[in-house]
């Protein structure tokens, strides 16, 4: 128990610190473009639980979503694709490390002219840019399948799908969670940007707005959503990765320890 | 050392079978890796019959290409020439009612899924029936003395008791044929006597056909109804020995037996030779 609360402690420790600080500073020495704690947080329910939740965050969050689970789903499909085949892979592999080079964002003009200011623009924005970490880490990992074990899997006749199943995929997962990890934040990156062009919504676009319009306390709260939503992002992703790599950590611990 | 009291039954090429006898043929099979430091020839020239309900060990210098010739057998690998026939079926993929235990036994099973996992997936597999799975499941890893770690996961255990597991996961399989590359490697004394009774066991209640690749020459003598010695490397068959033993085998009593002393004798003799590269095939007088 002591352990535990000791352990609480320090986790809160740092972010308490910085947060007394700024209190102090932005008391002692205001400024127009840094409000106090208690100004923000005002700032930050008045702002965001309103219609602008409806209006902004929900939506945001949901191009997010479906962005980044297209990009998850299609990283792998295509990952275990190219992966199991030789071929598919010395052929697609160079194109591949070509589009993972683009920086995401300069793809936005070009899907503005094909798509206009849709959600679609947007979704496939954040597609495009998260699917390379899982793409090319899934291959990665189907490619390093244990040999002995692709034995085992043909001698007792799993082939196939079967094989992917029981033996690429979770082999594999550990590999493919990895790059789900690197997805996540560029997703969240990319569905700020690409509401920040063209857009007259979402959580980027407000941002942007209350820039302009010189609303401070209003523009700082967006970013504490932006970082709430990206610690939550992360917070869950781990707890997610933990279930299903259980024997995965159990096997380093045991290698390591 | 005696003279043996009756002359042994051996031959310096692999046995073959009447077609009734037989229920795995070796015909002439070569492997060449082609790797990019040249080619490795393996195996040179092999053949053999492996009998029904027979137990074949097979004994060789390391790197006299056992595994090679037990992959080329499982249909994992293909022969550069000559092939592998089973049940009359020449063999070009993995057969259905084959079941292998590798020599990486630690590397074969599966890290993510648990014991009673990893010997039931073959079976889930196949289609076999909840019920019937965890029966077998059940009976194999008590069979292997692993009753009480079905829940653990496979790195969990020692190296011996990963063995066991593969070893359980092929008896469940209940295949018609075992293979089986040094699978008692890494096990203590006491569980290697244990599973060389399970194996000979299962054998005789399964009716099955084992071959049984071993570096140690007292177990291919206990277990063996033959023995097959390979040469050195590029690999041939140096010597075919007919275990002329009792067929029900006892860890004390067998190994007691004069006649045990002279076939390990005999062997470690042959093995000697091929250590030393002493090849039947360059014998001018074969
Ligand atoms: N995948 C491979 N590629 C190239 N050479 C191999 C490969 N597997 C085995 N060899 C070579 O073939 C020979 C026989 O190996 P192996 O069949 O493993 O022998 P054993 O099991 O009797 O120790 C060795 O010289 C080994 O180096
Ligand atoms: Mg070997």
């Amino acid at each position: 128990m002591k352990r535990v609360l000791s352990g609480v402690a320090f986790t809160v420790a740092l972010p308490i610190i910085l947060i007394v600080l700024w209190w102090i500073f932005s008391t002692v020495s205001p400024s127009f473009f840094v409000p106090t704690p208690p100004e923000l947080i005002s700032t930050f329910f008045d702002t965001w639980f309103g219609p602008r939740l409806w209006n902004d965050v929900l939506p945001s969050i949901a191009r997010f979503a479906v962005g980044v689970s297209i990009a998850i789903a299609l990283g792998i499909v295509v990952g275990l694709l190219v992966g199991l085949n030789r071929d598919l892979r010395s052929f697609t592999e160079p194109v591949f490390e070509f589009f993972r080079a683009l920086p995401p964002p300069v793809i936005i003009p070009v899907l503005l002219l094909l798509f206009g200011p849709s959600n679609t623009t947007k979704v496939v924005v954040i597609v495009l840019a998260a699917i390379w970490p899982v793409l090319l880490n899934t291959i990665e990992g189907v490619r390093a399948a244990d040999p002995v074990q692709s034995d085992t899997s043909r001698s007792y006749g799993i082939t196939g799908f079967a094989r992917v199943r029981y033996q690429i995929l979770p082999g594999a997962a550990p590999q493919i969670l990895a790059g789900i990890r690197q997805a996540l934040p560029i997703g969240l990156i990319l569905m700020v940007i690409s509401e920040m062009f063209g857009a007259f919504a979402g959580l980027g676009f407000s941002i942007i707005q209350f820039q302009r319009r010189f609303a401070i306390p209003e523009m700082w709260s967006g970013i504490l959503v932006l970082g709430l939503l990206g610690y939550t992002v992360a917070v869950v992703f781990r707890a997610v990765e933990r279930r299903i790599l259980r024997w995965y950590y159990g096997l380093k611990e045991l290698e390591n320890g | 050392m005696a003279e043996p009291t009756t002359p042994l039954h051996t031959v310096s090429h692999g046995r073959t079978l009447p077609p009734e006898e037989t229920l795995l043929s070796v015909r002439g099979l070569r492997k060449v890796y082609h790797t990019d430091g040249g080619d490795i020839e393996a195996v040179r020239d092999l053949t053999f019959d492996l009998g029904k309900n027979e137990l074949t060990c097979l004994v060789g210098p390391s790197g006299s290409g056992k595994t090679t010739l037990l992959k080329c057998t499982a249909g994992l690998l293909a022969p550069t020439s000559g092939e592998v026939i089973l049940d009359g079926k020449t063999v070009t993929g993995p057969p259905k009612k084959m079941a292998v235990v590798f020599q990486e036994y630690g590397r074969s099973l599966f890290p993510w899924l648990r014991v009673a996992a990893n010997v039931e997936l073959p079976l889930k597999h196949a289609g076999v029936d909840k019920a019937k799975r965890t029966a077998l499941v059940e009976e194999a890893l008590h069979n292997v003395g692993l009753d009480h770690v079905p829940q653990s996961y496979p790195w969990q255990l020692s190296g011996g008791m990963q063995q066991r597991v593969a070893i359980a996961r092929a008896i469940a399989y209940q295949p018609e044929v075992l293979l089986m590359d040094e699978p008692f490697a890494a096990v203590d004394a006491q569980t290697r006597a244990d599973l060389e009774d399970l194996v000979r066991k299962v054998r005789k209640e399964l009716g099955i056909s084992v071959l049984f690749v071993t570096h140690d020459i007292d177990e291919s003598v206990y277990l063996g109804e033959r023995v097959i010695m390979l040469s050195n490397s590029p690999t041939v068959v140096q010597e075919d020995l007919l275990v002329d033993l009792p067929e029900e085998r006892d860890q004390l009593e067998t190994r007691a037996l004069p006649r045990f002393t002279e076939l390990r004798h005999h062997v470690y003799e042959q093995i000697q030779l091929a250590k030393k590269g002493f090849r039947p095939d360059a014998d001018p007088a074969q």
